[in-house]
């Protein structure tokens, strides 16, 4: 290709698919609070606020490490497993079933600790298939997605645990400064997340891979050991999200627990703009893409809107959002 | 500029009888011309050659007969009749079946199917297998090929690959067979074969368009030639009354008698500045396409590569950066014995690589120029894994201004620049890693006039500051002109060694085309 | 070479020996494991999952995925259960139909509108499913006991349940096509290299767009035998199936790349993920052990983790099971 014709297209006119891949969302958003501002009553208050933010608060922890996971050109199907593990394992251990602690906060630390580490070890298991092996993402963490609510079953015996420890639900219903602490998480993370995407070397790496392997791997980047701790990562975040649910619950049903989490998590990421084939990633988008999906939903459900109905409308954002981008990056 | 031709008049006079032709034929993509009124015919059962360098457009004008490319002007004439198509599977019933240069079959499928798909025998509705596994054992065996067609194509080795695609071809009865490089893959004996088959089509009066780039093969079997440069057909002739020496010139659009003069921004060099062996490598081998490759690169000096499209130049680059693992050879870097396993390795030693395949291995496209320029450099640059944004943009737009990047800033996206900027970035990538070598690999292709001649002028500069460079380039006068020492590659061997003063325009070209210098007969001839 | 075609062989027959082996086992050690009971019990539930996985093994081979299967085959057991007063034909041909609509709009995403597989069947779950509960009204839907209907799921045919003959007709219809068409070869040509398939003159688009519709239609075929079999049109049923069917397929020896594939195998693979889980129930009854059924999941998975690290090794070597006929 020659310089003009180049140059041409760098100035190009306005492109609305282009246009719309970039903002859409955002748009999309503010629209929706318009609505529910006019339409939804008490729409402006904190406790809808506050009901918002909680439901889409563990899609969004989840959706973090999926974003840096798809920015490498991945996917993460076992989120909702992994999520259901720590979700498991977590109980068992501050209720003493395992090893008993007399000492509350120190069992409420080990257990958070020990059940998200086991999530992070089997998002690392996640990483070493696919770097090791060369088995594409998607059937990688199938594996797990299928044995690992089996192994949460497994250690339960597919019982629900309840529990009452105010030490451990804290994570769930307890407030920092009058925020949920959830919502605080939520925040930390996404604030960790999108300043390493911007401006780390390891941030830097993973969209290196998502955006062009090979080029990445005659940098000299080490493109395993990237994938490795991005797949970890990933694992983190789920053992996390699933402590905020059973936390909010106050019990774990490892049935249920992160049940079909992997699906609202990619939608949020592909919603919020991060391109699905990798190597452009924004986790702040995938915020603004967690919460539109949520709002979507709420606005519905408020105005009458049957849940299932909600079920459809949420495929017909997730065709569109891929579909204009896809047609923005071809124009 | 290329004489006045018209393959149109020359076609017919060769032959009455003509089965294709094709005049005037244009093909752009994106408003950037690939053909500009590109001729080209064919005789019944003729054996005709089509050459030229990459890029010239051979590709491009057999798709566009394919149908693969819809043409934007021109006329074809296939078999006495204006010829119309829009998909290979058309121009297959046509009766013009293709041989893609990539092994264009469906590995995992069995020698039968691969065969015959889009053409299956069938009994009651269904496919009959009996019948199918006959017709494909009897297609291969007129290739000497015993083979159990039931196996997967991806048992076999790529010749026996190679045969099942021109057994494909065949089988569709064409007219007019055409074979994209179909020896690049074969040794002599299989080669051998092939030319017994392409015989043998030639007496059914099938015709056979064989594209190659190794000209003793054209002399074999082909009857005439029609040479193609940018995009246009500049010669056709018959194969016994062209050397290859007028080949080669005829392909690079040289004319042996040359005027004085640069056509390159290299100007010549201060020999002083020419320090000791950097690296040298001996006797390098992984498969056919590199054979016996030996060459060393002085620090302050441009060493460049010069041979024809297959010649092993490439591959050779990639061994020394770590990419692929040689079979044989050694290496050393720096007075050390080298053996890179990955190009981390090499990066570390201190070499940088400008790939010729900028899109696939070099730009991330939806990073920035900063980005992509820092990407090799960034964990040096950084303190406990975090950016130093200041330091990365000093540096960054340093290069921009040294380099003479045209963008609007370091945020720029990479994918919005021009080829020749986009070079200038990966350029970046690798000087600010501050290396001993770099290798450039066709450093200057798809890159505008005036971008080749800065991108010419800062390798000789750099090269004057005590960098060693290894380029490889298949326009001649890059490497003539640029190079202190050539070396050239003919068909995966080092064949030949030039000191700047021996590099001539004739020497280089006959040792491309032969293998050595030419000899007092040839050059009189 | 003879080293490569004893692991190609064990490729290709693997999963059918695995199969052998476990009914051995399993008729050695339990009474009444190959009773008639028993056999047609098993036949009868996982002849939904057979042909789910059917279609599924036809998408994979394209180089595809299809995640929509068993939200489908829920809005199949709906649709058909709200048909069945009219009668069993139209129940059954309802089912089948509303499977097909969603098959359509997934192949529609796919080749028109160039998106991701994996997103647009993705997509079309949450559809399914959300239409499958707007219908039933987020509650199971009976189906009509006078109409017949429930006889497709429960009653036998010469001795065997009528479900297992269907899946032994789809079995059989899906092995000719692939095996004796032209449209069967392309599918596995369209996997194996789709440029090479188009430029070999084959209509690449067309095929790939039979592969979904097909794989809707068997979903919403699917369906139609879960709700006669329950009696009941059952919304929130069909969750992870799509999974276990790529679980099956993939055991089966198909590749996920696409472009290798067998019906047979595929057929193998859900017997034998069916019949483990038949296995623990036995295992459980004798009271030697008490592994509970939440085993079987786990098992699953680690049956699909070596299944795939050994394709991988494979695959890089080169050598890959492909002859199916």
């Amino acid at each position: 290709m020659t310089d003009t014709a180049r140059q041409q297209r760098i100035s190009r006119p306005f492109d609305p698919f282009d246009f719309m891949a970039r903002y859409g969302t955002l748009i999309a958003l503010a629209l929706l609070i318009l609505f529910n501002f006019a339409f939804t009553r008490n729409f402006a208050t904190m406790q809808t606020l506050n009901v918002n933010l909680t439901q889409v608060c563990t899609i969004v922890i989840v959706a973090v490490g999926m974003t840096l996971v798809i920015a490498t050109g991945g996917i993460d199907l076992s989120v909702g497993s992994l999520m259901a593990i720590s979700g498991a394992l977590a109980p068992m251990i501050f209720l003493g079933k395992i090893v008993p602690i007399d000492n509350v906060a120190l069992a409420v630390a080990a257990a958070m600790i020990i059940a998200v580490g086991v999530a992070g070890l089997f998002g690392l298991f996640n990483g070493w298939l696919i770097a090791r092996f060369r088995i594409q993402p998607i059937v990688a963490t199938l594996v797990l997605f299928i044995a690992g609510r089996g192994i949460a079953q497994v250690l339960t015996n597919g019982n629900l645990q309840t529990f009452r420890v105010p030490q451990f639900q804290w994570i769930g219903l307890g407030r920092l400064f009058g925020i949920p602490v959830q919502v605080v998480l939520m925040v930390l993370l996404v604030i960790a997340a999108a300043w390493m995407l911007k401006r780390t070397v390891f941030g830097r790496q993973i969209l290196a891979i998502g955006g062009n392997e090979r080029a990445a791997e005659l940098s000299g980047i080490a493109v395993s050991r990237v994938k490795l701790v991005v797949y970890t990562i990933s694992g983190l975040c789920a053992g996390i999200a699933g402590l905020v649910v059973i936390a909010i619950n106050s019990s774990s049903d490892a049935n249920l627990v992160g049940m079909g989490m992997e699906l609202d998590a990619i939608a949020a990421v592909a919603v919020g703009g991060t391109l699905l084939s990798g190597g452009k990633a924004t986790i702040i988008g995938t915020l603004l893409g967690a919460m539109t999906i949520q709002l979507v939903r709420y606005t519905l459900l408020a105005n009458g809107v049957p849940d299932a109905a909600a079920l459809v409308v949420k495929a017909g954002i997730i065709v569109l959002a891929v579909w204009i981008q896809q047609h923005g990056r071809r124009a | 500029m290329p004489e006045p031709f018209d393959a149109f008049r020359i076609g017919f006079a060769m032959n009455t009888d003509s089965l294709l032709s094709m005049t005037g034929i244009d093909k752009r993509f994106a408003g950037i011309p690939a053909l500009s009124g590109a001729s080209f015919a064919v005789g019944r059962g003729e054996v005709h050659a089509l050459i030229g360098q990459n890029g010239a457009g051979k590709s491009t004008l057999i798709k566009v007969l394919t149908g693969y490319y819809k043409r934007d002007a021109g006329e074809v004439v296939f078999d006495g009749k204006p010829f119309e198509v829009s998909s290979p599977q058309q121009a297959q019933a046509s009766g013009i079946s293709t041989i893609y240069q990539e092994i264009n079959l469906v590995p995992y499928r069995s020698i039968t199917e691969n065969i015959c798909l889009g053409r299956e025998a069938r009994r009651y509705g269904l496919l009959d297998w009996k019948r199918m596994h006959q017709e494909a054992e009897a297609l291969l065996r007129r290739f000497n090929v015993r083979a159990d067609v039931r196996r997967p194509l991806l048992e076999f080795n790529t010749a026996t690959q190679q045969m099942v695609a021109i057994a494909r071809a065949i089988g569709f009865s064409a007219k007019l067979v055409i074979m994209d490089e179909p020896t690049s893959s074969l040794d002599e004996r299989e080669v051998a074969v092939l030319f017994n088959v392409i015989r043998q089509l030639k007496q059914e009066g099938v015709s056979v368009v064989f594209v190659s780039h190794k000209l003793d093969e054209l002399y074999e079997v082909c009857d005439r030639v029609t040479i193609m440069r940018d995009g246009r057909t500049v010669k056709t002739a018959a194969m016994n009354e062209i050397d290859k020496i007028g080949l080669v010139s005829a392909m690079l659009g040289r004319a042996i008698e040359r005027a004085e003069g640069h056509a390159t921004a290299f100007s010549d060099r201060d020999e002083k500045k020419i320090g000791k062996v950097l690296l040298s490598a001996e006797n390098l081998a992984i498969n056919q396409i590199v054979q016996d490759v030996s060459f060393s690169v002085r620090s302050g000096e441009i060493a460049g590569f010069a041979g024809l499209l297959g010649a092993g130049r490439t591959e050779t680059a990639r061994l020394v950066f770590g990419i692929d693992r040689p079979r044989a050879g050694t290496m050393t870097f720096n007075g050390h014995n080298f053996n890179p396993h990955k190009p981390s390795d090499a990066i570390a030693a201190g070499m940088g690589f400008c790939t010729e395949d900028r899109k696939s291995e070099g730009i991330v496209p939806d990073m920035s120029v900063a980005e992509n320029m820092m990407l090799a450099l960034m964990p040096k640059l950084s303190k406990s894994g975090v950016i130093d944004e200041k330091a990365q943009r000093d540096i960054v737009e340093r290069f921009i201004r040294q380099l003479g990047i045209k963008c609007s800033g370091p945020d720029q996206k990479v994918r919005e620049l021009s080829g020749g900027n986009q070079q200038k970035v990966l350029l970046g990538r690798w000087l600010a890693m501050n290396p001993r070598l770099l290798i450039l690999d066709e450093p200057t292709r798809g890159i505008d006039i005036g971008a080749k001649g800065e991108i010419q002028a800062l390798i000789k500069t750099l090269a004057d500051q005590g960098l060693a460079v290894l380029m490889i380039s298949s326009e001649l006068e890059e490497v003539i002109e640029g190079a202190d020492r050539v070396f050239v590659l003919r068909e995966g061997i080092s064949v030949a060694e030039f000191d700047r003063d021996d590099a001539t325009e004739d020497a280089v070209m006959s040792a491309m085309a032969h293998g050595s210098a030419p000899t007092i007969a040839e050059a009189a001839a | 070479m003879t080293r490569q075609r004893l692991i190609s062989m064990l490729g290709s027959y693997g999963v059918v020996l695995a199969l052998l082996l476990l009914v051995l086992f399993g008729w050695a050690r339990y009474d009444y494991f190959l009773g008639f009971f028993n056999i047609t019990s098993v036949l009868r539930y996982n002849s939904m999952f057979a042909l789910v996985a059917l279609g599924m093994c036809f998408v994979i081979m394209t180089g595809g995925i299809d995640l929509s299967v068993g939200s489908t085959a829920a809005l199949g057991s709906v649709v058909a259960a709200l048909a069945s007063p009219q009668g069993a034909l139209v129940g059954l041909g309802a089912g089948v139909g509303a499977g097909l609509c969603v098959g359509l709009i997934n192949a529609i995403l796919v080749t028109r509108l160039k998106i991701m597989p994996f997103v647009a069947t993705l997509a079309m779950m949450l559809a399914a499913s959300g239409t499958a509960l707007l219908l039933a009204d987020n509650q199971s839907v009976s189906v009509s006991y006078e109409s017949g209907f429930t006889s497709i799921g429960q009653d036998n045919f010469l001795g065997f349940p009528i479900p297992a003959w269907i899946a032994i007709v789809a079995y059989v219809v899906g092995w000719i096509v692939l095996n004796f068409t032209s449209t069967g070869r392309g599918v596995l040509a369209v996997g194996g290299n789709e440029d090479a398939t188009r430029l070999m003159g084959l209509p690449a688009d067309r095929i790939k767009f039979l592969v979904y519709f097909a794989s809707g239609g068997l979903a919403g075929l699917a369906g139609v035998i879960l709700a006669s079999q329950f009696g009941a049109g059952q919304p929130i049923e069909g969750v992870g199936w799509e999974l276990f069917a790529i679980a099956a397929v993939v055991v089966g020896g198909t590749l996920l790349t696409g472009g290798v594939g067998s019906v047979g195998a595929t057929l193998a693979g859900v017997l034998l993920l069916g019949i483990l889980f038949n296995v623990l129930n036995f295992e459980n009854g004798k009271g030697w052990i008490s592994l509970s059924a939440y085993w079987q999941s786990v098992i699953r998975g680690l049956f699909l983790l070596v299944v795939v690290i050994l394709q991988a090794k494979l695959s890089s070597r080169g050598s890959v099971a492909v002859r199916d006929y």
